[in-house]
């Protein structure tokens, strides 16, 4: 193991070094770049075997990759914000066709009005197109993360492709000190990709096709369930990933301070961190606050909010997103996961981030009190209620 | 080698794959019911010039014994074979069901 | 009777039972070019007629290993599938793609040119029925001047489409490829002749075949290979090769047939009149001059 002190896009990369793609597709996009960028020089420099292929756009981005698995190859890209909304056509595809392959998005405002700081508003748009989503919060988990993402996608039981999420310049452009592990141990960790999905000169096959009514919907049932397998198959991949390398993960959700809590914040992302320190400044003066960080919008973690939020007298949802016309989208689908298990909380809704607009400890501190006196449903941070706001 | 047509069942649950791969020449319907007219070769003129084989579109015209011969499941009656022989050899034929 | 070109392909059919209309001048070109190719071709073919004819599971046509891609995807997705491959470590196999006139010279250009950019060790094969066929003919960027779709009505204020074909063929020799040659269906030989050169050349090659839609362009299901000869000998397509920094025509008609001829043919272009007839012949001769002056003959 070594030890480096690396921004959240550089510590991915190294993390894909170490996964050993055999194809990636690139194309530059801020604030992704630096991830394509260091997988250049890695290739250049021989650390990393794969063909290295500069693709025009975004949506070639992903459609080589789709190509180069369908060969039965380990392909990895990367995008970010409008590149993500170009490819998406090929989103959808990838998880029809069910090829393993890893995206790295890094999370960006989405035009228009232009900006490149980070929202998740582009990731969260896309929770639909059959991708496994996590959101990491720090460098290192998004280098363990990297490492993870092949082993849980390419699981024959999961057979979806993984989207790992990293929060736009406050992580992705962040510097922190970050283990490495050694090569050896990564590849212990992560075999080479086996599959009967792909092209096979001994069997030939006949792929990507299309199937009618009778069909179709069986398809879209098995691919529903591979992403659902992904919830056991995460877990099982942290424990490996711990034996090994001894960093621990929580699964779908982590949860801080929870056990006791009145009042519940609901993230995900690089938020995180302030959230807890903002529960901790809190329960100093006798709220008992915690934070649930969601770490995978896909699979949904529907039964570990309802369990956290079962005895809570409120809870909060902080999201980076708006889904214009209703609420924060991770708001909906926390609210259905309750509903599903008959937990009766009141819930309220907090937009902030949005274009990159920093989220203080202040602002923190007056979601919790905001829930526990009662606000709109809807609140967005700054601004106010939608129904009373400026 | 070409796909070939496989024993016709219905396609249950189990038998949709996991994925969108599935074994390469897999047929289950045929293509004759297409066809209004046939066409006949006559194996008397045919001097396997291969014009016929080159410029069928379905690939259902073979050289068999030195002579065309055609796949009728497959073939849908297009007509090229006939209007390419030079020696008029290949005939068009009503179908009569 | 031997025929050489039929011994000098496989015997073997690649693509079969496939639901393209009878007489379809595209499921030709993929047959032939498949025969070309053998065993170890991967073809991938974008959302259009030949993906659409040959891909409905569990009636699956290719014998080959073949795959749909994205309507615009054809090219990237032929990138990543070589790529794919050559990483497992394979080196004996062909990536060919089959993509139509739409798929290709609209949809599809930007991922064409970027793979021709990248000099990928791909086969590109236009096969261009003039139409986005496989949605009911609507007019496309090779859609040709006069024609008549769905998209470009011919009545009395317009006569169908009012823009000539994209070049598609010089766009791809724009970027100094490899190998780009232009054929029809109409000139099998000629097609099969270009698609084996093709297989021998590293890097990208470009084939653009003339392959007639009886459907769409309003002739016999037996009438495909005539007139895919035809719009050769009247001069409004013709059969030519970009190799090594210089275009060569490989056949030049002694004298050309009647463009009207051609034309009156086809329910597509029944409506035009003298005036249009004469545009049409007038951008041919222009054509041919600079063929004349800049191709190898």
């Amino acid at each position: 193991m070594s030890r480096k002190f690396l921004s959240g896009n550089e510590a991915f990369a190294e993390g894909i070094r170490l996964a050993s793609p055999q194809v990636i597709s690139a194309y530059p996009i801020t604030p992704q770049t630096i991830v394509v960028e260091r997988l250049s020089e890695m290739v250049e420099d021989g650390s990393l075997k794969a063909e290295y292929v500069h693709v025009e756009s975004e949506h070639s981005a992903l459609s080589c990759a789709i190509g180069a698995s369908a060969a039965g190859a380990r392909a990895f890209t990367a995008t970010s914000s409008q590149g993500l909304l170009y490819m998406a056509e090929c989103l959808y595809y990838a998880a029809g066709g069910r090829f393993p392959i890893v995206m790295m998005n890094a999370d960006r405002s989405t035009a228009l009005p232009w900006n490149i700081y980070g929202d998740q508003r582009d990731s969260l748009s896309q929770l639909d197109s059959g991708w496994i989503q996590s959101y990491a919060e720090n460098a290192q988990e998004a280098l363990d993360l990297a490492l993870m993402s092949y082993k849980i996608a390419e699981d024959k039981r999961v057979q979806t492709p993984y989207m790992a999420n990293l929060d736009g310049f406050v992580l992705t452009h962040t510097y922190e000190t970050v283990d490495i592990p050694e090569r050896e141990q990564a590849d212990k960790f992560l075999p080479p990709y086996e599959t009967d999905n792909r092209i096979d000169f001994e069997n030939p096959k006949n792929m990507a096709f299309s199937a009618g009514p009778d069909t179709n919907y069986i398809f879209k049932y098995k691919e529903h369930k591979g992403i659902l397998a992904a919830a056991e198959v995460i877990s099982e991949t942290e424990n490996e990933f711990a034996e090994i390398f001894g960093r621990h993960y929580t699964g779908l959700t982590e949860n801080y301070r929870t056990e006791d809590a009145d009042y519940i914040i609901v993230t995900l992302g690089s938020i995180a961190g302030l959230c807890r320190e903002t529960a901790d400044k809190l329960r100093e003066n006798g709220v008992k606050a915690g934070v649930v960080r969601i770490r995978y919008m896909r699979p949904f973690p529907n039964k570990e909010i309802a369990d956290v939020l079962g005895n809570v007298r409120a809870y909060a949802v902080l999201e980076k997103d708006i889904s214009f016309g209703n609420e924060g989208t991770v708001f909906t689908n926390v609210n259905s996961a309750l509903k599903k298990a008959g937990v009766d909380v009141k819930g309220y809704n907090f937009i902030g981030g949005l274009g990159g607009r920093n989220i203080s400890a202040g602002d923190i501190e007056n979601i919790i009190t905001g829930i526990a006196n009662g606000t709109e449903n809807v609140n967005f941070i700054g601004i106010g209620g939608e129904d009373n706001g400026k | 080698m070409r796909p070939y047509i496989r024993e016709k069942k219905d396609i249950t649950f189990d038998d949709v794959p996991e994925n969108t791969s599935f074994e390469a020449g897999y047929l289950t319907t045929v293509n004759s019911g297409w066809r209004s007219d046939r066409p006949v070769i006559d194996t008397t003129k045919c001097v396997s010039c291969e014009q016929c084989y080159l410029y069928c579109p379905d690939g259902v015209i073979s050289i068999i014994d030195g002579k065309a011969a055609i796949d009728y499941d497959f073939c849908k009656g297009c007509g090229i074979c006939a209007k390419i022989c030079k020696i008029k050899a290949i005939e068009m034929e009503a179908e009569r069901k | 009777m031997a025929n050489k070109v039929a011994e000098s392909i496989s015997r073997e059919e690649f693509f079969y039972g496939h639901k393209a209309c009878a007489g379809c001048g595209g499921s030709l070109a993929v047959r032939a070019a498949l025969k070309v190719l053998g065993p170890n071709v991967v073809s991938v073919l974008p959302a259009g007629c030949m993906s659409a004819v040959g891909f409905n599971f569990p009636q699956l046509c290719f014998s080959n290993n073949s795959i749909i891609s994205t309507f615009a995807g054809t090219a990237s997705m032929l990138t990543g599938v070589e790529a794919g491959l050559r990483a497992r470590g394979f080196k004996d196999f062909t990536a060919v793609g089959f993509a139509g006139d739409g798929g290709t010279a609209d949809i599809g250009i930007q991922a064409l040119s970027g793979a021709i950019d990248r000099n990928d060790n791909i086969i590109y094969i236009c096969y261009d029925n003039e139409a986005y066929m496989n949605t009911g003919i609507q007019k496309s960027g090779l859609t040709p001047f006069g024609a008549k779709t769905t998209t470009t009505p011919a009545g009395s204020n317009i006569h169908g489409n009012i823009r000539p074909k994209k070049n598609m063929f010089e766009i791809a020799a724009a970027h100094d490829i490899p190998y780009a040659a232009t054929a029809s269906v109409g000139y099998i030989y000629d097609f099969i002749q270009k698609v084996q050169k093709a297989s021998k050349i590293h890097g990208t090659k470009y084939i653009h075949v003339i392959a007639p839609c009886p459907t769409g362009w309003g002739v016999a299901p037996d009438a495909t290979v005539d007139i895919a000869k035809e719009v050769v000998d009247c001069g409004l397509w013709y059969l030519a090769e970009y190799e090594n920094g210089s275009f060569k025509l490989n056949h030049k008609p002694k004298e050309f047939t009647d463009v009207s001829a051609y034309l009156k043919k086809q329910g597509r272009f029944k409506h035009l009149t003298d005036e249009d007839i004469q545009i049409i012949t007038a951008s041919r001769d222009k054509k041919w001059e600079f063929i004349e002056k800049n191709f190898e003959l």
